[in-house]
């Protein structure tokens, strides 16, 4: 039974407002307590370790929602997921974490996600992440990500973590095979002593694959960012990759873009920003009437958007 | 209304002190239209930003319906009913159209779309897109004016509306800009153009970081055009004699 926390942090991670639509299954504090498989889209408990089988049968259209929520101190959790979105199926997929640590222990989810996106298939997945807590302790989530985007599939990853986790350290590995196309948007926000950092390595493998990357960051008060995102091209594929963050306060933020081809006809695009928040915008929001800490707000939230 | 007495400006720029304004005293009454014209550089833009309270005038002061406001931020300045376009409107990644609109009606539900409609821009279009440079420097620069309109505050700063508009769209922001005013409301808009001045109750001119000139568009058109020659005449790089063969 979810209770009133637990339905909170639902609803942050997943935007969730009572039971899922579609299949889920709702981990929490590492047990699966509610799980509904539908017809053509099954969710099993793995048998040798921690975690689910999505399996979703060819042409299957549907929703489905993995939300992962923590609620103590203490802990430690690490899941195995794999997702199989069969040929032709168009699935939204909405992971995440949320955890809300009441005492002064660490809080730490660890989840490897393999998905397979399988010919001409269409996945939406949604990952968001979000922590809060009261005593001090630590609230920390890694993710994996390991995603295959068959001949002719399509992807579209949105990885936010907006404010309240402490550390993270994100990975996300992609390979796209001919005529498969990766959109991929990482929003993050970290503030106080947080840090975060993200490796992404995308490989497009064969002709007309494509792939297009948007990081956007805000680091603030001491926090500390980097980013990798690495684009390589095996063939003659497409491929965008952006990095723009604002930095506020004391923050750090480093940010490693590279472009890798191996193949004539493959054409690379990397463009990578830092900055903090042009004086202009927060002069022409206040000329609106917002405040000064009205206006930055305002900013940060259109960026991350 | 709103009066700016012995107004003088001076800004800091790469550690000098730069005058932009000297004792300058002008007055904007509510229910007018005023065109403030002048050479680039004379300090048009600035003066507009001293209402604003974008800049901190350094002696003089700022009334504005009988009440000094020169020590008022842009935010309170502009919840009493000061409103201003900018010339070069800052573009923001990510925030659409809608949002801005929605700000500029004091987070209003019911987005005014006809401000988008009245200067060409399909609300359908437009509402989702974000203001950043996918949009061109004309879409930005009308989208900017529909803000102002969409605030509708009592004073109205337009500055240079129609930089980077294409002819069909400068006709519209005309008419919604004289469309637009109303008795309680004082219009100012910086502009170089002749419809503009045209349809102004009075015209200032600004030479040098003061009013140079003001009056009715019969009484200050042909001084500003013979004001016009004069600067072309001592700009002129080649001296005198070289000017008067210019073609002109």
């Amino acid at each position: 039974m979810l209770n009133a926390l637990d339905k909170k942090l639902l609803e942050e991670v997943a935007d969730l407002h009572g039971e899922p639509p579609g299949a889920f299954n709702i981990r929490k504090d590492g047990q699966g307590i509610e799980r509904r498989s539908l017809e053509g889209i099954e969710i099993n408990p793995k048998k040798d370790q921690p975690g689910i089988d999505v399996i979703v049968a060819e042409g299957k259209e549907g929703t489905v929602h993995i939300p992962v929520i923590m609620t103590e101190t203490d802990l430690s959790d690490l899941v195995y997921n794999k997702i199989d979105i069969g040929a032709g199926a168009n699935i939204t997929l909405v992971a995440g974490c949320g955890i809300h640590n009441p005492g002064s222990g660490d809080a730490q989810h660890d989840g490897v996600h393999e998905i397979i996106v399988r010919k001409n298939a269409r996945l939406i997945y949604t990952e968001k992440h979000f922590g809060e807590g009261e005593e001090g302790g630590k609230r920390v989530l890694n993710p994996k990500t390991v995603l295959v985007v068959e001949e002719g599939g399509y992807a579209e990853l949105e990885l936010v973590q907006i404010r309240g986790v402490d550390h993270t350290n994100r990975v996300t590995e992609v390979e796209v095979k001919a005529g498969g196309r990766l959109v991929m948007y990482e929003r993050l926000l970290t503030d106080g002593n947080q840090t975060a950092n993200s490796d992404i390595v995308v490989k497009l493998m064969e002709e007309e694959s494509a792939a297009r990357i948007v990081s956007r960051s805000v680091a603030q008060g001491s926090s500390k960012q980097s980013f990798f995102p690495r684009l390589l091209a095996y063939g003659p594929g497409r491929g965008h990759v952006e990095c723009d963050s604002i930095i506020m306060d004391q923050a750090t933020v480093r940010s490693v873009p590279e472009i890798w081809a191996e193949n004539s006809e493959a054409e690379l695009v990397h463009e990578a920003a830092i900055g903090k928040i042009a004086g202009e915008q927060l002069i022409k929001l206040m000329a609106l009437g917002l405040t000064e800490e009205e206006a930055e707000e305002a900013i940060i939230s259109g960026f991350l958007k | 209304m709103i009066s700016l007495e012995n107004i003088s400006l001076e800004l800091d720029v790469d550690e000098q002190k730069i005058p932009i304004l000297h004792d300058l005293n002008l007055q904007f009454e509510a229910g007018k239209m005023y065109a403030l014209t002048g050479p680039n550089g004379s300090g048009k833009s600035s003066v507009a930003r001293v209402v604003m309270g974008i800049y901190k005038q350094t002696t003089g002061r700022v009334i504005y319906n009988g009440q000094d406001v020169g020590e008022l931020g842009i935010t309170e300045r502009a919840r009493k009913g000061i409103g201003y376009a900018f010339q070069h409107p800052p573009r923001f990644k990510g925030m659409p159209v809608k949002d801005m609109l929605e700000i500029a009606m004091k987070h209003s539900d019911q987005v005014n779309c006809q401000v988008l409609r009245d200067l060409g821009l399909c609300p359908e279009d437009y509402l989702e897109r974000t203001l950043d440079n996918s949009l061109s420097g004309g879409e930005i620069k009308r989208i900017e004016i529909a803000t102002l309109l969409a605030q509708n505050p009592k004073v109205r700063i337009f500055d240079e509306p129609e930089a980077g508009i294409d002819l069909w769209s400068f006709e519209r922001l005309i008419d919604v800009i004289g469309n637009s005013h109303r008795e309680d409301t004082t219009t100012v808009v910086i502009s170089h153009q002749e419809k503009i001045l045209n349809m102004v109750d009075e015209i200032v001119l600004i030479q040098d970081g003061t009013v140079s000139m003001r009056g009715n568009r019969e009484e200050i058109w042909p001084q500003i055009k013979a004001s016009a020659e004069c600067a072309c005449r001592s700009n002129c790089r080649l001296g005198e004699e070289a000017y008067a063969e210019c073609p002109r």
